[in-house]
């Protein structure tokens, strides 16, 4: 039997306990978010709430109250409505979790026909076929790090070894950001990814670096083109598909999603295998669950650390029976949809034989993950190089102990010691 | 004289596609979703660039857009 992951996350703590409790007695809508983020644990009341009323009004810490939608089918259509606008929610009195709404000008703060302007830009470099060419590459760099772990351990550190080198050195070249300035880039990145681990005016001015990072990129690109992303954007932008800002922000948005995301959810999945050991057996044995597998772990982790980015109603929507007016902001926890029992068979327990599995790990609609098939390939190559070489693999202590990095947008462990 | 106005013919590879629903929103009210697969609202349409964004972005290349009477390719283009 596999212990159920929701199993674990019913182990509610004192503090979320009582807040339960005043929320029913208070005049407003609850608090959001609900509790602390605890490893890979999703709050119990996303659960409640996707049962009972998956579109629900909640207090956020910025910018006042917003719908939070748990329900898997309310998600759907939320997300695929555009009169849901992600533009709108660049407002400043934007309900969110984020002390800064997002930046006009990057795929995610875009609607028609600005989105789709845009995203057919990049989007032919992140199609499955052409991903697929990539997996040599993975492999020996996979391949090389571990190499550099198994000489050098036990135990080694996953983080280091695997969740950060992989997608690091995949989107940089992807990109084309040239190696020995990565560094540079690393600097901005967590503080950009920041919930409340940073203040508004770090974000800013990490946001500010980053956009003098990408121009001065371009600028030395220029005259010196290849078949990186960098220099689909430098032609883009020269053809007047874009503009310079468009250009600097999209590239920000796909240098980050295809980084912080990739290593959050890489370490996110190492961390689930080996804290729930069988799982990790299972998959050494049979290398053939590896897919299924993987999608399964898409489901049920809940990789942002709460709610979403928000849009904003462009008129009166009902959703779920609930009218949604003109103006207000509508958030949601993909989890809570990802657990819904009107979709899913028991859906807190791990299961890698799932017949079925359409989770929206990777979103729905026009901003549906840009970079699915990348990070699909990279946790497969990180995955099945993992369990082959190190069947013994094993965290060195108790799952409790890991540490992980608090206040950001993902959840990631800190570092993962693990032996064999 | 009267000249027939152009059309456009969408088309959806089921198998291909995966149901991420990226042409629900930007081609809006022209595609729906079927058993979790995409399929146009109409077939035939007139000519409309929320569409032809539609097959550009598809992650699954599953969409394709032609001109209705000579078949030409419209999009994705590559």
């Amino acid at each position: 039997m596999h212990e159920s992951l929701g199993f674990q996350l019913s182990a509610m703590n004192a503090s979320q306990k009582v807040e339960i409790m005043t929320v029913t007695d208070s005049a407003g809508p609850p608090k959001y978010p609900f509790g602390t983020v605890v490893r890979l644990d999703l709050h119990r009341r996303y659960l409640e709430l996707c049962r009972n009323e998956p579109v629900s009004r909640v207090t956020m810490p910025y910018g006042g109250e917003a719908w939070l939608i748990t329900g898997y089918h309310e998600i759907k259509q939320f997300l695929a409505d555009p009169r849901f606008s992600s533009h709108a929610a660049t407002a400043h009195d934007t309900a969110r979790v984020t002390p800064l709404p997002l930046r006009p000008g990057n795929l995610l703060s875009m609607d028609p026909p600005d989105h789709g302007r845009i995203r057919k830009v990049v989007a032919h470099a992140f199609r499955p076929r052409i991903v697929s060419q990539l997996a040599d590459r993975m492999r020996a760099l996979v391949t090389a790090e571990l190499d550099t772990m198994e000489n050098a351990g036990p135990p080694g550190d996953l983080v280091q070894r695997l969740a950060i080198p992989l997608p690091v050195r995949m989107i940089v070249e992807l990109f084309g950001v040239p190696y020995e300035e990565r560094a540079e880039f690393r600097r901005f990145s967590d503080v950009f990814v920041a919930t409340s681990a940073h203040t508004k005016e770090e974000i800013d001015e990490a946001r500010d670096g980053l956009e003098t990072f990408l121009r001065k990129l371009i600028a030395k690109r220029r005259g010196n083109l290849s078949d990186d992303l960098l220099s689909v954007l430098i032609e883009a932008l020269d053809a007047g598909q874009l503009s310079e800002t468009e250009a600097v922000r999209t590239g920000i948005g796909v240098l980050m999603a295809g980084h912080e995301t990739s290593l959050s959810m890489i370490s996110n999945v190492s961390f689930l295998l080996l804290s729930q050991r069988d799982l990790f057996v299972q998959l050494s044995h049979d290398p053939a669950l590896m897919d299924p597998a993987i999608e399964e772990m898409l489901r049920i982790i809940p990789l942002r650390s709460v709610g979403s980015f928000p849009r904003r109603a462009s008129e009166d929507i009902e959703i779920g029976g609930v009218l949604i007016r003109r103006g207000e902001t509508v958030i949601f926890q993909r989890a809570a949809g990802d657990r819904d029992e009107r979709v899913f068979e028991t859906p807190d327990t791990i299961r890698f034989d799932r017949e079925s599995n359409p989770h929206l790990g990777f979103g729905h609609g026009m901003h549906f993950c840009l970079g699915a098939s990348l990070a699909r390939a990279e946790l497969k190559v990180a995955l099945e190089e993992l369990t082959a070489r190190f069947p013994t693999l094993r965290l060195t202590g108790p799952a409790e102990d890991v540490p992980w990095k608090p206040g950001l947008i993902a959840r990631a462990p800190a570092a993962l010691p693990v032996t064999w | 004289m009267y000249q027939d106005p152009v059309q456009w013919r969408i088309e959806v590879d089921r198998l291909a596609c995966s149901g991420t629903g990226l042409c629900l929103g930007t081609a809006h009210g022209r595609m729906r979703l079927e058993a979790g697969r995409a399929r146009p609202v109409d077939e035939l349409i007139s000519p409309d660039d929320g569409v032809m964004d539609a097959a550009e972005t598809c992650p699954m290349e599953a969409i394709t857009v032609r001109e209705a009477t000579t078949g030409e390719v419209l999009a994705p283009l590559r």
